[in-house]
């Protein structure tokens, strides 16, 4: 397997299986848990994951795949999420993806070669009355330009 | 000097354009002035393009200033901000702002006026007092109010509340739920956002009434994923609510229990689906459930269940607090109460109206939304989210409520408004409706799963040229297809974008405007 566990993280995941265990539906929160602490779901927390839960393998990866949000790559050191929905099709939003991904230097649903950062189209964000709209890591921003995107690329360091 | 009050709204629209870095401006350059100030983070009024919005209380009422920008408050102060100063910034008494002086607002009454994690706010604000009438009825009196007001489901489908709740009641079963659906994913909606950021005891009363009415000891609220802000003030409301008693296990002292969760979703928009949503709540995979059996007999975990909306739950309060006549005393025909409408993409006054059924389109396109944001003359308007239908010209001065909507083969759905100017090409719209579909579908039907992706393949062979007549006609085939075959309104309702743009707007799809046929 590439993408082994080390034991420490080995661990987390098994403590964080015992606290959702008994939980009804406890799978998705779970999932949840386990990306947070790590950053995504890899693969080899998905043994453990439907041991824990009494699921097969073939269940949970369904599960981790199915949803957008669970990852099962490593994200780039920042994730940029540009809205694509109408709203923010209305104002503009096409034209500020492409504009990403010319200043950002990677396509969308791509991370940067240098593992710097990660760029998403995301449906709504639910900023609708001031859009487009886009998240960078967990912060919100609204009434995008291409010239705030710049300046908001440039705050990021994402190196060279 | 006393201290005097500021409002600078925490809802995440707010934030996203600087509401945080306002107050801290704020907290800052009073304390710098030795001014004694208290800044309360309030939801939103809901008047987005005036956001960051800040309020003054004076004696004269909270007065406006808006958007604020941190850079602007040593001016402000400057000009008195602290006693309602004028500045060009300022915009009067917040309540005489027409946008919000012409609503009616019902369920978004406390909306942005409270500090939404405020027990006390709350309850001085006419909170709990419907929660606490039905803690002294029979659940059956309580469903029968909500049965009398007329309320129908805010979430879209418009399926009357009260027959649902009705129906739980009427099954025995050891455990029952109540679920609210907070997937929200429809773009150019944000009203059960702001709910749930800015006045989520609301909610918490309105499933609690539920709980009651039908029996139910557990309460779930499924939330998506992209709305972080609303999980967490979700969650500290649930735990303050709870150690105040109007949760746990004798809610106001009824003997009855009621306790509630939050469950946050993982971006699949399908499972704003009713019976997806129970799937993923199980923790499964969001496929959509066939019915029979309806979730209110056999739902989550097998049990019967309330499945309704933020905004269909929220409504419940106030009919509860005022009785089933008092709301029923507003909308027309069929379609009773209030709807917040929420006005979205390319409009100048983007923002939250809450108005009666009845207003139509034209009213909130320029009364309230002042027209586009671009100045270009409005072409279409998408109405009831990804779902609805593109609404033209000729069909803004219908007057809106359910019925009047669905004659002409539209949709209010949860309310959602996204305008386009006349920049906007329908085709590409209406292919992005057969994209967003296929990225989206569950995969259980195969007029969904495969038809999404044959209609954006058909559609660029359209606007390429290609056989054009014959591929209209394949497409109109493939969306009869795909309406009458598909098992949700995933598949179901897709069609509706795509061929109301069709037929309002020919030219885009390289068609000749047909002779000027009615609607």
């Amino acid at each position: 397997m590439t993408d082994s566990l080390d034991p420490a993280r080995t661990q987390l995941v098994k403590d964080l299986v015992a606290r959702h265990q008994d939980q009804p539906g406890g799978l998705l929160p779970l999932l949840h848990a386990v990306q947070e602490a790590l950053g995504h779901v890899p693969a080899a927390a998905v043994p453990l994951v439907a041991q824990g839960l009494n699921l097969s393998r073939a269940e949970v990866h369904g599960v981790v795949t199915y949803y957008h949000f669970f990852r099962s790559e490593a994200p780039g050191r920042q994730v940029v999420q540009v809205c694509r929905a109408e709203s923010c099709q209305a104002c503009g939003a096409e034209a500020l993806l492409a504009h990403a991904e010319k200043v950002l230097g990677c396509k969308a649903h791509e991370t940067r070669a240098d593992g710097a950062v990660t760029l998403e189209p995301v449906y709504c964000l639910g900023l609708c009355a001031m859009s487009p709209a886009i998240m960078v890591g967990d912060k919100l921003h609204a009434r995008m330009t291409p010239g705030k995107l710049d300046r908001l690329a440039a705050q990021m360091e994402l190196g060279a | 000097m006393s201290t005097i009050k500021l409002y600078v709204p925490r809802d995440a629209a707010a934030l996203a354009v600087g509401a945080d870095e306002v107050a801290a401006a704020l907290q800052a350059e009073c304390a710098q002035r030795g001014l004694a100030v208290e800044i309360v983070r309030n939801g939103s009024r809901g008047l987005f393009w005036l956001e960051p919005l800040v309020e003054v209380a004076t004696a004269a009422g909270r007065i406006a200033y808006g958007p604020v920008a941190p850079e602007d408050v040593p001016a402000l102060l400057d000009a008195g901000l602290l006693q309602g100063g004028a500045h060009a910034l300022s915009q009067g008494p917040t309540e005489q702002i027409p946008f919000l002086a012409k609503q009616e607002r019902l369920t978004f009454k406390r909306m942005g006026v409270t500090d939404p994690l405020s027990l006390a706010d709350y309850e001085a604000h006419e909170g709990w007092v419907g929660l606490r009438r039905a803690a002294t009825m029979e659940a059956a009196a309580v469903v029968q109010e909500v049965l009398g007001s007329g309320l129908r489901g805010r979430g879209g489908a418009a399926f009357p509340t009260g027959i649902k709740w009705k129906t739980v009641l009427g099954v025995t079963a050891a455990q029952k739920y109540v679920v609210c659906n907070a997937d929200e994913g429809d773009s150019g909606t944000y009203s059960d956002r702001m709910t749930m950021e800015g006045d989520p005891f609301m909610l918490i009363e309105g499933m609690a009434i539920a709980g009651l009415a039908v029996g139910a000891t557990r309460g779930f609220i499924y939330i998506r994923s992209e709305y972080p802000h609303a999980i967490a003030t979700m969650n500290e409301a649930i735990a303050r609510a709870t150690a105040a008693g109007f949760l746990g296990d004798n809610v106001c002292g009824s003997g009855m229990a009621f306790r509630l969760e939050v469950r946050k979703a993982a971006g699949s928009y399908v499972c704003g689906e009713e019976t997806a949503m129970l799937e993923s709540i199980e923790g499964k995979r969001g496929i959509v459930r066939a019915k029979p059996p309806l979730p209110a007999i056999e739902g989550l975990f097998g049990q019967p269940t309330v499945i309704n909306n933020v905004i269909s739950f929220a409504s419940v309060p106030i009919i509860l607090a005022r009785g089933a006549q008092f709301y029923k005393d507003h909308g027309m025909g069929r379609s009773t109460g209030t709807l917040p409408f929420q006005l979205a993409g390319n409009i100048l006054h983007g923002g939250l109206v809450e108005k009666a059924f009845g207003v139509t389109l034209r009213e909130l396109l320029y009364d309230f939304g002042g027209g586009s944001a671009s100045g270009r003359p409005i072409k279409a308007v998408q109405v009831g989210g990804p779902l609805g239908t593109y609404v033209p010209e000729s069909q803004w001065d219908i007057p809106i409520d359910y019925e009047a909507y669905a004659a002409v083969g539209a949709v209010v759905g949860h309310g959602g408004l996204v305008v386009h100017d006349d920049t906007a090409d329908m085709a590409q719209l209406a292919r992005y409706a057969m994209e967003f579909c296929a990225i989206e579908s569950c995969g259980k039907c195969t007029p969904c799963r495969i038809g999404s992706t044959r209609g954006v393949e058909v559609i660029d062979r359209i606007t390429r040229n290609q056989n054009r007549p014959q591929q209209v006609q394949l497409l109109r085939d493939l969306c009869d297809t795909m309406v009458n075959g598909s098992l949700c309104a995933m598949g179901g309702m897709t069609p509706f974008p795509v061929l109301s743009a069709l037929n309002h707007y020919p030219a885009d799809f390289g068609l000749a405007a047909p002779n000027q046929k009615a609607a």
